[in-house]
């Protein structure tokens, strides 16, 4: 049995997203900036797809910048950083946004990384707290990439307007599965990625409220209202809307569905695996994402056996293949390096079914049994 | 990312185990950096009769332990103790560079077993 429980890594692409995709490889496969027919076929479906993003999230379209990826979305809304003022975020943000940081520190920035609460939660009074004069942009999470935590992002970004903060959230976990509702949220800026809702890699993009402003990444022919130069990936862009609009018509029935089979997963593995205990909030978790920690076992043989069964998991620990360091989420919720060194990450999807969470409760209680059997920590 | 060998040793280890009033024990390693390694000997005419491990940590330190368990095994001591890490590692067909430093314990741990035998000669 094969079975794919990465969905936060990345997802399988929608049949429906595939099909919308295909003709704009194939027959209109023009530059949005040319004047001819070719042209004017993939500009208009640019403008279409930014117009279906758009009323999903609730803003105005030309709120939307295509980007080549979350990442980059989140570099560049950065970038909105007014000059010689401080930067705001937490000690549990993504990569994108925390190396962000750590660049920016290097070039003289005074940043604040706030701590969470044992669930990976921001507590709103230090957040309001850490609002003093001359902080000019937060950067906070929607949704945890690794155990999952939701941050009250409407209650942080009302903090922030009050203060005249500009507000920026990466949201690529939580797109299509929260509601984000930027006609009532004052959030400024807000990073989205396609190929976490079941659509194709290599395509983001970064909502900036009107009267937002930033330095572009890349200089060239001006695409995206200057914003972002380079000739759109419109097969991408294409594949994004309709990802965003399948994720977001079936995002209840998605949400009890997923959730109903996570929860006998979780509820499964806790009750086969002695030692084992879940990472991450009970509330406030987004549907899909599971995460446990195991006493004695260290989290990439973990999922190495697991693999060997066909299963496909992550660690959000050690040796996760390019770092050694246990992950900086979990030891800021309150791990130990041990504990943190243990930990294996299960996302789920709409393609998930109820016999895999069964077949996979089964083969981690083997793999969790046979790596204690060989290891000397208690 | 890694070789076939490392993943049959990582997935069937053939001397994970340990050995009751072994002669010689070796630990290395600290699980707060994510790999800990125990090795048993037992000695007999200067020789490495049986050998055994258990271990905490990811597949390169599983397999290692494993490895250095089949390439000790009958050796004289001295032998045994000249095995390197890198003599480790090209057994199993090289390990990743980044697993180089912090997994590729096995052979400290096995001479840490056999200096624990000869001091308690």
């Amino acid at each position: 049995m094969k079975v794919y429980f990465d969905n936060a890594a990345t997802t399988r692409v929608s049949s429906e997203v595939l099909a919308a995709m295909r003709p704009f490889y194939t027959q209109k496969y023009g530059n949005p900036s040319s004047l001819h027919s070719f042209g004017r076929e993939a500009r208009t479906a640019v403008a279409s797809s930014r117009e279906s993003i758009a009323k999903s999230l609730r803003c105005d379209s030309e709120e939307i910048v295509f980007t080549s990826c979350g990442t980059e979305a989140d570099n560049l809304a950065l970038r909105a950083l007014p000059k010689g003022m401080r930067l705001i975020t937490s000690s549990i943000e993504h990569p994108a946004v925390f190396n962000s940081c750590k660049r920016l520190e290097e070039a003289g920035v005074g940043v604040d990384y706030l701590p969470v609460n044992r669930e990976g939660i921001i507590d709103l009074a230090v957040f309001e707290k850490s609002l003093s004069k001359g902080v000019g942009l937060a950067s906070i999470m929607h949704a945890n990439n690794e155990i999952g935590s939701i941050q009250p992002i409407n209650e942080i970004a009302e903090l922030c307007s009050g203060r005249g903060v500009i507000f920026h959230s990466d949201a690529v976990q939580s797109l299509g599965k929260l509601e984000i509702n930027l006609s009532k949220w004052p959030v400024d800026l807000l990073s989205l990625s396609a190929h976490k809702v079941h659509g194709p890699k290599g395509v983001g993009a970064l909502f900036m409220r009107k009267g937002t402003k930033v330095k572009p990444l890349l200089c060239g022919g001006g695409h995206e209202r200057g914003l972002r130069s380079g000739t759109e990936n419109v097969p991408g862009i294409v594949g994004f809307a309709k990802a965003v609009e399948l994720a977001t018509n079936n995002r209840v029935k998605n949400e009890s569905c997923i959730g109903k089979i996570r929860d006998k997963l979780v509820r499964g593995v806790l009750n086969s695996c002695g030692g084992a205990w879940l990472n991450g909030p009970k509330k406030n978790r987004l549907y899909n994402n599971a995460h446990f920690g195991f006493k004695g076992i260290e989290g990439e043989s973990l999922v190495l056996r697991l693999d060997a069964e066909g299963i496909a998991a992550s660690t959000g620990s050690a040796c996760s293949s390019t770092s050694l360091k246990p992950s900086r989420v979990l030891l800021a919720i309150g791990l130990t390096p041990v504990q943190a060194h243990g930990s294996l990450r299960m996302t789920l999807s709409k393609f998930n079914t109820e016999k895999e969470v069964d077949y996979t409760i089964r083969k981690v209680n083997g793999a969790v049994s046979s790596l204690r059997e060989i290891t000397c920590v208690e | 990312m890694y070789s076939k060998e490392v993943m049959n040793h990582f997935l069937k280890p053939k001397h994970a185990g340990e050995i009751k009033g072994a002669d010689g024990v070796g630990v290395v390693g600290n699980p707060i950096c994510g790999d800990k390694m125990t090795v048993y000997i037992k000695v007999s005419g200067n020789k490495l009769i049986k050998i055994k491990f258990k271990t905490f940590g990811c597949a390169a330190a599983i397999a290692t332990s494993d490895m250095i368990c089949d390439l000790a095994i009958g050796k004289t001591l001295e032998d045994a103790k000249r095995i390197t890490r890198d003599e480790v590692a090209d057994a199993l067909g090289k390990l990743p560079l980044i697993k180089m430093h912090c997994s590729n314990l096995a052979a400290d741990a096995l001479k840490k077993a056999i200096e624990d035998y000869e001091s308690k000669k």
